[in-house]
């Protein structure tokens, strides 16, 4: 028999007695009905940070003033064409020089601070974590309460690599001294702003 | 894991040489203890915990219970979705599985990400005896690779070196001060020094926290970005997990989401919860789905449930005996109440000690977010082990003294009397001999005058 045949006969032959059924999963009550704060606690909680963009500012300028040392900011959003594009890259590790990283996420989630990128967000994966720095343009009305929320959406099944981001990334692993910016980005930060230039009309024209 | 040629784990001895280093202890003691504390406050502020323990708990059980067809599910599924799925009977045919995936892509450097499987199937020292060059990308991971020891705890795989043994052991082996011994310096070091060989690695490996059978996907949590990149960066990614880590399910990820992070680490979510369903465009993705010993613990009445198990190590940062002796005392790839529960089913003679290393306090029982009953399953370890004749000779000794003692109500009232005299008048030299272990690292109690039972009766009698 095959290791494949082996196995599954083993896991049948030792069937655990008993019903077992499985539970339906009961919907909870939201920590807090403001989800935009419970939010910004969140990603606050997991060394994330966020701002609104200032009325009457414009988006790339309010990044590029974030980061005044970096040189080199590159775009996924589609919505900024002062910036070189992410998916102008050939190769995944092209993105390593990467200073600044600007990206749309689908949705938020309150609970956690969370946001979702998957591999249509971020055009090419690599750039969520080789890039030094993070932006994330989140729009205010796109965020669900709870984890358990975010997971009764279609999005996870649709496409090949989706990721859950929270906060830069982060290690405790030396003497439990937290430090951000373990092997990927140094920082995160969200920035609430409605999408204001169409991804299509930004492919057509760049 | 290995044959039964091993000698058997002395638990008590190696525990004593990491207790006989007071600094160390100390840090990991307290360490370990803030990661319970921190539990514990997300803990209060999930109103719904004990019900997502019992959903979690009940998930588990109803997959382990189908397994088969979970499995078979979750194939077709990855298939469908450009995957391609291996199966390992055991650690060997799991190593001998990676190899021919890297030969056939002609891939010589791998990066991978933590996983407790891959030190189960001791792949790593295969691999390198076949010529592959491997690097853990976990810092703490990476840490204890440099250093030539297996992880201490599968969360915090270094959590018993202090930052001094970290600059020691980096100075030695991949540059760097070994006078500077601040975190962040180390953390750093790590990062410039690892992130090359991310960019230039022909394959990546990396565990799965969870197996999505409704929807293929393999989710990876993890805090540090090391799995996203060695999974994202190199044309080949392979997926090496046990088939218990199954869930059916998409929906069920926002219950067990919801409890590992806030279990393992004290904090709401990882960093990065990560979902990967197939290959992105031109890259290629396998998956090996290994039993190693899995479906015969599933056939154990009493130990089919230590299955559930999601690798949180919750009750290994409350366990006083785990905190107090180190996750590398216990000789075995898990350590802990959960490693004392699951090694003893590998090898029973070799893991004697591992059931005995608990004061069988519950709380590990009282913390473990999938509701495994560790402390009964220590308990029925122990009655296995003593009617298989595997205790080690001084416990047998003491057990049989005892069992003869405890057995008759006289000879019980005659030794405690003895006993409460004895602890009171006998010189030091004679009470504090290598024979009393409980006289060993602690004063032993000042007696009372009178036995509860010799009281009990006088109360009666006056009464």
């Amino acid at each position: 028999m095959s290791a494949r045949d082996d196995i599954l006969a083993a896991c049948r032959a030792a069937r655990p007695p008993g019903d077992h059924p499985l539970p339906n999963l009961p919907a909870f009550a939201p920590a807090s009905s403001d989800l935009r704060a419970g939010f910004e606690q969140g990603l606050a909680l997991m060394g994330g940070r966020s701002f609104d963009l200032p009325a009457g500012t414009a988006l790339g300028a309010f990044i590029a003033a974030q980061f005044p040392g970096e040189r080199l900011i590159r775009d996924a959003s589609g919505e900024l064409p002062e910036f070189p594009r992410v998916d102008a890259v050939n190769r995944p590790r092209d993105l390593e020089n990467v200073d600044v990283a600007v990206v749309r996420a689908r949705f938020g989630v309150a609970e956690t601070g969370s946001v979702f990128l998957s591999e249509s967000e971020l055009q090419v994966n690599t750039v969520g974590y080789l890039s030094q720095h993070l932006v994330v343009l989140l729009d205010p009305v796109a965020l669900v309460a709870g984890i358990a929320d975010a997971y009764q959406r279609r999005d996870f099944g649709e496409v090949r690599y989706a990721s859950l981001m929270t906060g830069p990334s982060a290690t405790a692993d030396i003497e439990g001294v937290l430090i951000r910016g373990a092997q990927g980005v140094r920082s995160l930060t969200v920035i609430f702003c409605p999408r204001t230039i169409e991804d299509a009309a930004a492919r057509s024209a760049g | 894991m290995s044959p039964e040629t091993h000698e058997p784990v002395d638990h008590a001895a190696a525990a004593a040489r990491f207790i006989a280093d007071a600094p160390h202890l100390a840090f990991h003691d307290t360490r370990l203890w803030e990661l319970r504390q921190k539990r514990d406050g997300q803990m209060h502020g999930v109103p719904e915990w004990e019900t997502l323990r019992d959903l979690a708990s009940a998930i588990k059980e109803h997959t382990l219970s189908r397994l088969a067809e979970y499995l078979e599910q979750f194939e077709a599924q990855a298939i469908a979705n450009g995957v391609q799925v291996h199966w390992a009977r055991d650690g060997a045919e799991h190593n001998a599985i990676v190899l021919r995936i890297l030969r056939e892509n002609n891939a010589k450097t791998l990066v991978k990400s933590k996983s407790m499987l891959t030190e189960e199937c001791e792949m790593s020292p295969f691999l390198a005896q076949h010529g592959i060059t491997i690097t853990e990308t976990d810092l703490g991971e990476r840490i204890q690779q440099l250093d030539d020891e297996p992880p201490s705890h599968i969360v915090v795989p270094a959590v018993h070196k202090l930052r001094t043994d970290v600059a020691r052991v980096f100075a030695r082996r991949i540059g760097g001060d070994p006078e500077n011994t601040d975190a962040h310096y180390l953390a750093e070091h790590c990062r410039v020094t690892t992130r090359p060989l991310m960019l230039d690695a022909d394959a990546g490996l990396t565990g799965a926290n969870f197996l999505v059978a409704e929807t293929g996907a393999m989710v990876v949590c993890t805090n540090e970005g090391n799995a996203d990149l060695s999974a994202n960066l190199p044309p080949l990614h392979i997926v090496s997990v046990g088939i218990e880590k199954l869930i059916p399910r998409q929906a069920d990820l926002g219950v067990f989401v919801r409890l590992l992070s806030r279990s393992a680490l004290g904090s709401p979510i990882t960093q990065y919860t990560s979902h990967f369903r197939g290959a992105r465009d031109g890259g290629r993705m396998h998956i090996v789905l290994v039993d190693n010993g899995r479906s015969k613990r599933l056939g154990q009445a009493e130990f089919w449930t230590s299955l559930k198990c999601i690798r949180c190590g919750a009750c290994m940062n409350t366990c006083p005996v785990y905190r107090r002796s180190g996750g590398l005392s216990y000789g075995a790839v898990y350590s802990g109440p959960i490693g004392a529960i699951i090694n003893p089913a590998y090898d029973p003679a070799r893991y004697a000690a591992l059931p005995f290393a608990s004061t069988l306090n519950g709380s590990c029982t009282q913390v473990c977010p999938v509701r495994i009953n560790i402390h009964e399953q220590l308990y029925a370890w122990r009655r296995i082990i003593a009617a298989g004749g595997l205790l080690p000779g001084k416990k047998r000794l003491v057990m049989r003294l005892a069992g003869v003692v405890l057995g008759s109500p006289a000879l019980y009232r005659l030794s405690t009397a003895l006993a409460r005299t004895a602890v009171r008048i006998l010189p030091r030299g004679l009470l504090y001999t290598r024979l009393n272990g409980w006289g060993r690292d602690r004063e032993l109690p000042t007696p009372p005058s009178e036995s509860f039972a010799s009281w009990h009766a006088r109360r009666k009698k006056a009464g």
